[in-house]
C-alpha cells in the first residue's frame, strides 16, 4: 500500500512512545536508502590540531602569563633596541652632568661620572638578559643530555650518573662560583684580553654550566623514566632503533615541555645570581654594566641620590617576576592535570 | 494498574564544555525502572552510558553539566534537590560500584575503616556496631576470613576481592537502587564469573534495583531483565533480554550481537564488523547518529534523528529507527 | 609444513629489589616449550599475571630470556645480536594510546622502521612504500601529516599494523591487539588481520585474554597460567574436548551472548585469587584452585605431555586416566 503524508502522520501519532509534539512531513522519496559513499564519511572533520595548538589556547585564557609575556617583550626591546635611540653612550661622560636627578634630558638621571643612567639601565638590563637566558640555555643543554642517558640506560650508570650529580648539588654554589671565578680570572685574562664584556661574566657563564644543571638533569631524568615505560619505546626498540635514535626521537621531545618550563625558571635564577655575584665586586669591568652592577655602584650614595638605585632594582624585580609568572603559565598550559 | 516507578529519566542532556568546544556526551535519553528491577545499558566508547550514571547520582565531574531533561528518583526530583540533600541519597538509596577496583578505594585507609565510614553517615550505629554489620557484609559478598580483612589495606588484596569489598559497601545501607559501572571489564574471567555469581545472588536475594552498565552482551544476557542501547549519547532500542536478543530491531544492535566471535560458532566464518568509526561527540550529525555506519542507511536518516517508536505495546519494546515506520506487510491497523 | 619458531624450556624471572637476605623474584616465564609453523597462527591465551605478554617480548628479545633457547627459521636467537632478525619479527601491541609516539605525524611513524633498516631508501620511495601500507590497512592517505590523537582506537591500532608490516616482516607478535578496542572496531581489526595473514603468507603469534577472540583467529592455541603452559591444542579441539581443568574453567567462565544458553548453563566458578608469582605453589601451580587436587599435585610439577596427536597437556589426572 503506498504511503500517503496524511496516513503516514496519523499512523505516526500512534505508535509513537512519548505524545510530546513531535511532527514530521515524511514523503516516499525520504524513504530511499543511500549508498555508502554518500553517508557521512569517517574522516575527522575538525581541523588538525596540534599538542602546541592547544598549549597556546590554554596559555592564553591566563590573563597573569600572558601580561607577563608582554612585559618581558617590551623589556626585551627597551634593552636591546633602547640603545639606538638614544643620544648618549653607556661610557660617555658627560662632564658637568654628575648626579644629576630625573629630568627631561636624563630620564633616569646620571651617575657620579656623569653618565647618563637610562643608556646604562638599559644596557645592564641588556647584559643580565643575556646572561640569564646564555646560562638557561647551557644549562638546558649539559643538564638534559645527562640526565637523558642516565634515565634510560637505568641501572648500574644511572645510579653513578646520579650519585655524582648528588655531589655537586651539595657544594655550596655560591661559593663555588666565587672561588671558580677567583681561580679563571688570570687565564681568562690570557685568553680574552680584549673582552668588553669582563673575565668575571665569562667565569659566570663557565661557573654556571659547571653547577646549576643538576637540577634540569634530575627534571628530565624523572621524564625520561615516566616516558620509558611508553609502548612506542619498545616499539622502537623492536624496530631495532639505535639507543641515541630512541633518545633524541622518542624521549626528548616528548619531555620539551618540561625542559622548556625548567629552562625558563632558571633565567630569573641567572639573573639573580648576577646581579648577587656584582654586590660582591665579582661583575662586569667597568665602564660596562649589568642591573647588579648597577644597583651595587649605588649602594654607596644610597641616601642622596636613591634614583641610582631605583632603576637598576626595579627592572631586576621586574624581570624576575615577569619570567617567573611566564614559566608558571606555560606549566599550567602544557600539563593543566596539575593545576586543578 | 501501573506501578510506580522506581526511577524516571526523562529527556536527560549531558554536555561537557572542554575549551576544545562542546562534547555532547547524552543527548535525550529516557527510561524508567521499577523495584526489583535489572536494568542493562549497553553501548561502547562515547555512548553515554556511564556519563548518565553520573548525573544520576550528580557526581559529573566538571566542566560536564546537565543541560536538560529530568531526573525521578523516589518520589524526589534528583536535579532540584541541593548538594546536601544529595549527600543523603547517595550512600543510603543509592549506591554505585565503579570499573576499576584498583583505584576505587582509599590506599591510605583500612578496609574497615572505609566500610564503617559508610555505615556510620547513612545510619545510627556506634562505631562497634557498625563494624560488626561490616564484618557481615563481608561475609555476605564472598570474602572469608573477614574479622582479619577489615584490618588489611585495599593494596594487600586482589582485584576480585577489591570489587567484593565495592559492592559491600555499596550495599551495606541496603540502598533502593544500586549503579554497576563496567564493574567486571578490568578483571579477569575467571574472577568475572565470581562477581557475576554474587550479583546474580544480590539480585535474588536483596530488593535493590540494579544498573547494570557494560559493554559485554554476554554480561547483560545473563543477569539483566530489560536492556537498554545506546549510541552517539541517544537510545536506539529497549526491550526485556528475549526481545533484543532474538528480535533486535535496530541495526546497531544487530551488527552487535552479530560481530561478536563467539564460542560456539562455527570456525572458518568471517566476523561481521560495524563499518567505519563511532560518532564524533563534538560534530554530531543532524540525522541519526547511528546513519554513517548503517547498512539500511535511508534519506530520512541522514535528515531527522528518529523518534522512539513502539514495537510490542506489552513488552515495551522500543526502537528509535526510521526502518520502523514502515509496519509489517504494509497494512495499517485504525 | 616448516617450524617458523620454536621456543625451548624459556624462563624469564625478574628480581625483586629486596633488602638484605635472600632474592626474591618474579618467575613471570616458567619452563615454557612450543612451537609455531610457518604460516600458521598460534593463540595464547590466560588470564593477568599469566606470563603471556612477557613471554611474547621475550621472544622479540625485548626481555632478555633468563634460561632456555629461542629458534627462528633455524637459527638460535637466544643471545647475541638481535639486528638481523629485527627485519623479520615484528610486534603489535595492546593499548592504541600509548603505542605511538603523540610527537611524531602518522607517516613518519609508519615510515620509520624503513628509515632504521633501509638507510638507502630515498625519502620519495619511503613515503610511497607509507602511502601503500596505509591503503592496506585502510586508512586514507590524506592523513597522512596528522598527529595520533587525531584518530581513533580503531585507527590507531591500523597505523601500528602499518608500522610493523612496511618492513615485511614473516612473523608478527600481536600482544592483546584489540583488547582496548570497541567491540564493533574488533571485529574490523580480526578481520583485517586474517586477511592479512593470507594475501602476505604471515606467521602470528596471538597474545589474548579473550577465548572467543583467540579461537576466532588461531590455528592452534596455548593456555597459559602462572607462567605454565598447561594445555596446547588446535582451536576445534579446545572448545570441544579441553583436558586440563583450568581450561575448563576458563572456557564456562566466559559469558555468552544468548541468554537461554547463559542463564541456564552451569558454571565452574573456582575458589579463590590467583596466587602470587614471587611465591608460586609447590607442585602444580593450579593445585590451590583445582577441583580435582589429588596428592601427587602439591609434590610434583606435572610435565607436559602428548595425550593425542597435536593435543598436549599438563596435568596429573589427565595422565593417569590415559
Amino acid at each position: 500500500m503506498k504511503m500517503n503524508s496524511d496516513n503516514f502522520d496519523k499512523t505516526l501519532t500512534k505508535i509513537l512512545k512519548y505524545t510530546k509534539p513531535f511532527s514530521i512531513r515524511l514523503a516516499p522519496d525520504d524513504m530511499l536508502s543511500v549508498p555508502p559513499e554518500e553517508r557521512q564519511s569517517d574522516v575527522t572533520l575538525r581541523p588538525p590540531s596540534t599538542y602546541w595548538k592547544d598549549v597556546f589556547r590554554r596559555f592564553s585564557r591566563n590573563k597573569v602569563a600572558i601580561v607577563s609575556l608582554i612585559v618581558i617583550i617590551l623589556i626585551a626591546l627597551f634593552a636591546f633596541v633602547g640603545p639606538y635611540f638614544s643620544p648618549y653612550n653607556y661610557a660617555q661622560q658627560i662632564r658637568g652632568s654628575e648626579r644629576l636627578s630625573p629630568c627631561f634630558a636624563h630620564p633616569f638621571g646620571t651617575d657620579a661620572l656623569g653618565r647618563d643612567m637610562l643608556v646604562r639601565v638599559m644596557i645592564g638590563t641588556r647584559l643580565s638578559l643575556t646572561i640569564g637566558v646564555f646560562c638557561a640555555a647551557i644549562v638546558l643543554l649539559v643538564g638534559s643530555i645527562y640526565g637523558a642517558i642516565s634515565g634510560y640506560y637505568g641501572g648500574m650508570t644511572d645510579n653513578i650518573m646520579m650519585r655524582i650529580a648528588d655531589v655537586i648539588y651539595s657544594l655550596p654554589t655560591v661559593l663555588v662560583i666565587i672561588i671558580l671565578q677567583i681561580s679563571l680570572d688570570q687565564p681568562l685574562r690570557e685568553l680574552f684580553p680584549n673582552s668588553r664584556l669582563g673575565t668575571s661574566v665569562i667565569s659566570i657563564f663557565i661557573a654556571f654550566a659547571l653547577v646549576y644543571w643538576v637540577d634540569m638533569a634530575r627534571m628530565v631524568r624523572s621524564q625520561v623514566l615516566l616516558l620509558k615505560q611508553n609502548e612506542y619505546v619498545t616499539a622502537a626498540k623492536a624496530m631495532g632503533a639505535s639507543d641515541t635514535r630512541i633518545i633524541s626521537r622518542h624521549l626528548i621531545p616528548n619531555s620539551i615541555a618540561t625542559i622548556t618550563v625548567s629552562a625558563l625558571f632558571q633565567v630569573p635564577t641567572a639573573i639573580f645570581l648576577e646581579a648577587f655575584l656584582s654586590f660582591l665586586g665579582l661583575g662586569p669591568s667597568a665602564p660596562m654594566a649589568s642591573l647588579g652592577s648597577l644597583a651595587s655602584s649605588a649602594l654607596s650614595g644610597i641616601q642622596s641620590y636613591p634614583y641610582q638605585l631605583f632603576f637598576p632594582a626595579l627592572f631586576i624585580c621586574l624581570l624576575v617576576l615577569a619570567f617567573n609568572q611566564f614559566g608558571d603559565g606555560l606549566r599550567d598550559a602544557i600539563d593543566p592535570r596539575m593545576k586543578n | 494498574m501501573t506501578k510506580t516507578p522506581l526511577l524516571t529519566i526523562n529527556d536527560l542532556h549531558v554536555s561537557f564544555f572542554t575549551p576544545a568546544g562542546e562534547v555532547k556526551a547524552v543527548n535525550g535519553l529516557s527510561y524508567t525502572l521499577g523495584e526489583k528491577e535489572v536494568l542493562g545499558i549497553v553501548g561502547e566508547s562515547g555512548s553515554g552510558k556511564s556519563v548518565s550514571a553520573y548525573a544520576l547520582m550528580r557526581i559529573l565531574q566538571h566542566p560536564g553539566k546537565v543541560t536538560g531533561g529530568s531526573i525521578d528518583f523516589a518520589g524526589k526530583a534528583i536535579n532540584t534537590l541541593s548538594e546536601k540533600e544529595m549527600q543523603v541519597i547517595r550512600g543510603k538509596d543509592m549506591a554505585m560500584i565503579f570499573q576499576d577496583p584498583m583505584t576505587s578505594l582509599n590506599p591510605v585507609f583500612t578496609i574497615g575503616s572505609q566500610l564503617r565510614e559508610t555505615i556510620m553517615k547513612h545510619t545510627d550505629l556506634n562505631r562497634a556496631q557498625a563494624t560488626a554489620r561490616a564484618i557481615e557484609m563481608l561475609e555476605q559478598v564472598g570474602i572469608n576470613n573477614p574479622e582479619h580483612r577489615i584490618k588489611q589495606y585495599p593494596h594487600e588484596l586482589s582485584g576480585g576481592m577489591r570489587q567484593r569489598i565495592m559492592i559491600a559497601m555499596a550495599m551495606s545501607c541496603k540502598p533502593k537502587l544500586l549503579i554497576a559501572d563496567e564493574p567486571t571489564t578490568a578483571l579477569d574471567v575467571t574472577i568475572q564469573a565470581q562477581i557475576m555469581d554474587l550479583m546474580n545472588t544480590l539480585r535474588n536475594e536483596t530488593d535493590s534495583s540494579i544498573i547494570m552498565i557494560t559493554h559485554d552482551l554476554g554480561v547483560i544476557s545473563e543477569i539483566c531483565d530489560n536492556v537498554l542501547i545506546m549510541y552517539g549519547g541517544r537510545v536506539v532500542e529497549y526491550g526485556n533480554v528475549d526481545d533484543i536478543f532474538y528480535r533486535s530491531a535496530h541495526p546497531y544492535t544487530k551488527g552487535l550481537l552479530n560481530c561478536l566471535p563467539r564460542l560456539d560458532d562455527d570456525e572458518d566464518i568471517m566476523l561481521t564488523p560495524i563499518e567505519g568509526t563511532p560518532v564524533d561527540l563534538m560534530e554530531l550529525p543532524k540525522g541519526c547518529t547511528f546513519a554513517a555506519r548503517c547498512d539500511s542507511c535511508m534519506r530520512i536518516c541522514l535528515k531527522q534523528s528518529p523518534p522512539e517508536f513502539i514495537l510490542d505495546e506489552e513488552s515495551n519494546h522500543v526502537v528509535s529507527c526510521w526502518l520502523h515506520t514502515v509496519p509489517k506487510g504494509g497494512e495499517y491497523n485504525e | 609444513m616448516s617450524k617458523l619458531l620454536e621456543i625451548r624450556h624459556l624462563k624469564k624471572h625478574f628480581p625483586i629489589k629486596s633488602g638484605l637476605g635472600k632474592k626474591k623474584y618474579v618467575s613471570a616465564v616458567d619452563d615454557v616449550s612450543f612451537f609455531i609453523e610457518k604460516g600458521e597462527t598460534f593463540g595464547l591465551v590466560g588470564e593477568s599475571g599469566c606470563g603471556k605478554s612477557t613471554l611474547g617480548r621475550t621472544i622479540l628479545r625485548l626481555h632478555e630470556p633468563t634460561d632456555g633457547e629461542i629458534i627462528f627459521d633455524g637459527d638460535s636467537i637466544t643471545k647475541g645480536k638481535m639486528a638481523p632478525y629485527r627485519k623479520r619479527m615484528q610486534i603489535v601491541f595492546q593499548d592504541p594510546y600509548s603505542s605511538l609516539n603523540p610527537r611524531m605525524t602518522v607517516g613518519d611513524i609508519i615510515g620509520e622502521p624503513l628509515v632504521i633498516q633501509n638507510s638507502s631508501m630515498s625519502k620519495d620511495d619511503i613515503r610511497a612504500a607509507v602511502l601503500e601500507q596505509m591503503r592496506v590497512v585502510g586508512l586514507n592517505s590524506e592523513q597522512l601529516n596528522r598527529y595520533p590523537h587525531e584518530f581513533s582506537g580503531g585507527q590507531r591500532q591500523r597505523i601500528s599494523i602499518a608500522r610493523a608490516l612496511i618492513i615485511k616482516p614473516e612473523f608478527i607478535v600481536c600482544d592483546e591487539p584489540v583488547s582496548a578496542l570497541d567491540v564493533s572496531i574488533q571485529a574490523q581489526v580480526i578481520n583485517m588481520l586474517i586477511k592479512l595473514q593470507k594475501d602476505l603468507g604471515l606467521t602470528y603469534l596471538f597474545i589474548a585474554h579473550d577465548l572467543a577472540v583467540v579461537r576466532h583467529i588461531s590455528n592452534r592455541i596455548g593456555v597459559m597460567y602462572l607462567g605454565n603452559l598447561v594445555e596446547v591444542c588446535d582451536s576445534r579441539t579446545l572448545y570441544k574436548n579441553p583436558l586440563h581443568p583450568y581450561t575448563q574453567t576458563l572456557l564456562s567462565a566466559i559469558p555468552i551472548p544468548d541468554p537461554k544458553i547463559s542463564r541456564n548453563s552451569k558454571r565452574i566458578i573456582l575458589e579463590g585469587d590467583v596466587p602470587s608469582p614471587i611465591n608460586p605453589p609447590s607442585g602444580c601451580r593450579f593445585r590451590t584452585r583445582c577441583p580435582y587436587i589429588m596428592d601427587q599435585c602439591a609434590k610434583e610439577k606435572p610435565e607436559i605431555i602428548e595425550i593425542e596427536p597435536g593435543h598436549l597437556c599438563a596435568c596429573h589426572k589427565v595422565t593417569k586416566k590415559m
